[in-house]
């Protein structure tokens, strides 16, 4: 029932502890938000899922496989990845931007483009364009396709709206929520808005200091905060 | 050797870089050739050295030479049976002797000894002259003289003195300057200087048989005549070629004067720019698979960096001289130069284009599962190709200016004309050679400006 599962995950940057004994097993085909201050290690730890930083102690279990690191290609093309600033290339049209991960998996799927972009919203004429000619939250849609493009079980997003004003991020909320009811996956998603988070999640991961200080459905942590920290970063939006 | 091509024998007439010197080595050349021999001209050699150099290694077959040279600076000994065990041998003399002489402009002083007391005369001297063991040094031993020489090109010597800025050079007995600027020669009292009669020096090759030809020029040419031929190079308006041409034609030597080529120019251009990109492709490479590896393997990359940043630094000239020694003169050695001058910029801009690539789109390369040799394909080198045009195209400027100076190790050209001209005094040559070479490097800029423009990935270009 697990798709991502963390054991004992701990990770030191130059001396310094970013993460430290973080146990937690995902639930597959739900969205989970990572929530927490700036520093508290919710990047590191979302990094730590598809490979882009290595343990340095614990484990990492994806589809109940621990991480090959030796040859994590083909575990990271199951694994979708989005940040903030899209990350989309420059010099690739939409289309080849779109359709990339097909490309690197020798999976070419002609029909698939022009569907995630009536999908997300997106005119089929953007196709040619380049990403400098679309808005902010333009290109994280088109982020978001390449994402999906193969369809994987796991999809990950780090701040994915943060440079974004707030009509556009409602948006692309809804647009969130849509590939939860469409595309049958575990969605992780790191960010430092608790209403977002409370907006889209199933469950809640609140870290602090790289410690888990709680984890469980939104309803319970919101209705039984673990601890004052918890209390604290949920009433500053509730109110 | 000289080398067999079919029934053509080809041989390589070398010439040292001044005017008398170029006649001498155009009327061997033109001999040979009526004979029915190729003849490679490699003239633009430089000194005594560099030619004998040349003549002994077997690069050139032949060059004129002096008795008083050959003994005093060559084998430092007057026992000319050496040359045997060397494989060369000596012709018999041309008929002149072309002695060193000091000269100054008419007055008070007529002798070498008279120098002693005008302490404030100051002396410019000829760099090969400074250097030689019957040199300046031996001389002024000798004579007791006070002067304290400043080195100078010969051929910019008379104009220095013309237009008093020295008040003593050295100079040829021959030549075509002293007589028609009306220059003094100061007497030799103490006879100092040796002979210097004019000879074939060349290399004794059972294979050649040039020995009958070359003895053509035996007692042919007076003293009077080769000043002559001096002055007419300088102040008239004939070419070495005609020169050498009419003075073999009136002595019967060679029956009609030979067609000289007029591809001349288009021949040197060619040559200038086969050596340049021969070198830059090479370059490029060399320099690019390595930028990709010291990109992979950060560790290493400061070393490398450091070495061809040191090689940088060393100057052109000084490049290719070194390179005489290991692999002597012509094309190769001059190639090689080129080569390692153009490696840093195509080396740094390599290893930087690739480090300056976003770091959040090689992050996001990496997530979607990309093996390394993707991501270079899809998104480094597209990315960092702009940067990497940009030091192919400074290498190239950088290697089309310093092909100018692979003419003094005899790799021919655009810059033979700026040598010779410089060992004249010859503005025009200068330009000749100086000209073109600019304009080749505007054109190479302006060419990798539209190659740099087509690298540029789509949505950097200016729409």
């Amino acid at each position: 029932m697990n798709e991502v599962e963390l054991i004992g995950l701990g990770k030191t940057f130059d001396g310094h502890p970013a993460l430290h004994e973080v146990s937690v097993a995902f639930r597959k085909n739900t969205i989970t938000a990572i929530v927490g201050r700036s520093g508290s290690g919710k990047s590191t730890l979302l990094k730590s899922i598809n490979g882009l930083v290595h343990p340095s102690s614990g484990k990492v279990l994806v589809a109940g496989q621990p991480l090959d690191y030796n040859s994590i290609e083909s575990q990271r093309r199951q694994i979708g990845y989005v940040v903030q600033g899209n990350g989309l290339f420059p010099h690739l049209t939409v289309t080849q931007n779109i359709s990339i991960p097909g490309e690197i998996a020798g999976k070419t799927d002609p029909s698939r483009v022009g569907e995630l972009l009536a999908f997300a919203d997106l005119p089929a004429s953007y196709a040619g364009k380049y990403p400098s000619e679309l808005s902010g939250g333009e290109q994280q849609r088109v982020a978001l396709c390449r994402a999906l493009f193969l369809n994987p079980p796991v999809l990950l997003m780090d701040e994915p709206f943060g440079s974004l004003d707030t009509l556009t991020r409602r948006d692309l909320h809804k647009k969130i929520l849509e590939v939860r009811k469409e595309f049958k996956l575990t969605m992780i998603i790191v960010t430092h808005d608790v209403s977002e988070a409370i907006r889209l999640a199933d469950d809640l991961l609140i870290l602090d200091g790289g410690r888990v200080q709680q984890f469980g459905s939104r309803d319970a942590v919101i209705q039984s905060p673990a601890n004052s920290l918890v209390k604290e970063l949920l009433q500053a939006t509730l109110n | 050797m000289s080398l067999f091509s079919k029934d053509k024998i080809v041989i390589r007439v070398g010439a040292k870089h001044f005017t008398e010197g170029y006649i001498l080595s155009e009327m061997l050349s033109q001999i040979l050739e009526s004979k029915g021999f190729v003849v490679e001209r490699k003239f633009n050699l430089g000194g005594t050295l560099v030619c004998f150099e040349a003549l002994r290694k077997g690069e050139i077959d032949i060059y004129p030479e002096y008795t008083g040279t050959i003994t005093r600076e060559i084998l430092r000994s007057d026992n000319l049976s050496l040359l045997d065990s060397m494989g060369l041998k000596i012709s018999k003399p041309y008929g002149f002797n072309n002695t060193y002489a000091l000269v100054v402009k008419p007055g008070q002083i007529k002798t070498i000894s008279d120098l002693k007391d005008h302490a404030e005369l100051k002396a410019g001297i000829s760099y090969e002259f400074l250097k030689r063991q019957d040199g300046w040094d031996a001389l002024a031993k000798v004579y007791g003289l006070p002067q304290d020489p400043v080195g100078l090109e010969h051929g910019l010597a008379y104009q220095a003195l013309l237009d008093d800025k020295i008040g003593v050079t050295d100079c040829y007995s021959t030549d075509g300057e002293i007589s028609v600027n009306n220059l003094v020669m100061l007497e030799d009292d103490k006879g100092f200087f040796p002979e210097y009669e004019a000879v074939s020096f060349y290399r004794n090759d059972p294979g050649s048989r040039i020995a009958d030809e070359i003895d053509k020029l035996t007692g042919s040419i007076s003293e009077a005549e080769m000043s002559a031929m001096n002055a007419e190079a300088i102040y008239g308006k004939k070419s070495f070629r005609e020169i050498a041409s009419d003075f073999l034609v009136k002595k019967n030597i060679i029956r009609n004067k030979l067609s000289g080529s007029n591809n001349d120019f288009l021949q040197k251009i060619t040559q200038h720019l086969f050596l340049t990109f021969i070198a830059l492709l090479i370059a490029i490479g060399v320099a690019v698979p390595l930028g990709i590896f010291l990109y992979w393997n950060p560790k290493l990359a400061n070393v490398f960096l450091y070495v061809a940043g040191l090689l940088q630094t060393i100057p052109s000239i000084a490049l290719l001289a070194i390179m005489i020694p290991l692999l002597g003169i012509g094309s190769l050695p001059a190639i090689v130069a080129l080569f390692l001058y153009a490696i840093l910029p195509i080396l740094r801009n390599t290893v930087n284009g690739f480090r300056n690539v976003d770091p959040l789109l090689k992050e996001v390369a990496a997530s979607l599962g990309m093996s390394r040799r993707q991501q270079l394909r899809f998104v480094e080198w597209p990315l960092a190709l702009p940067t990497i045009v940009t030091g192919i195209r400074i290498a190239a400027v950088i290697n089309v200016g310093t092909a100018t100076l692979a003419a003094f190790i005899g790799a021919g050209g655009l810059g033979e004309y700026i040598v010779t001209g410089l060992a004249l005094n010859n503005t025009q040559m200068i330009l000749k050679g100086a000209v073109p070479a600019a304009v080749l490097a505007l054109l190479i800029e302006l060419i990798f400006e539209l190659i740099e423009r087509r690298a540029t990935p789509a949505h950097l270009r200016k729409r």
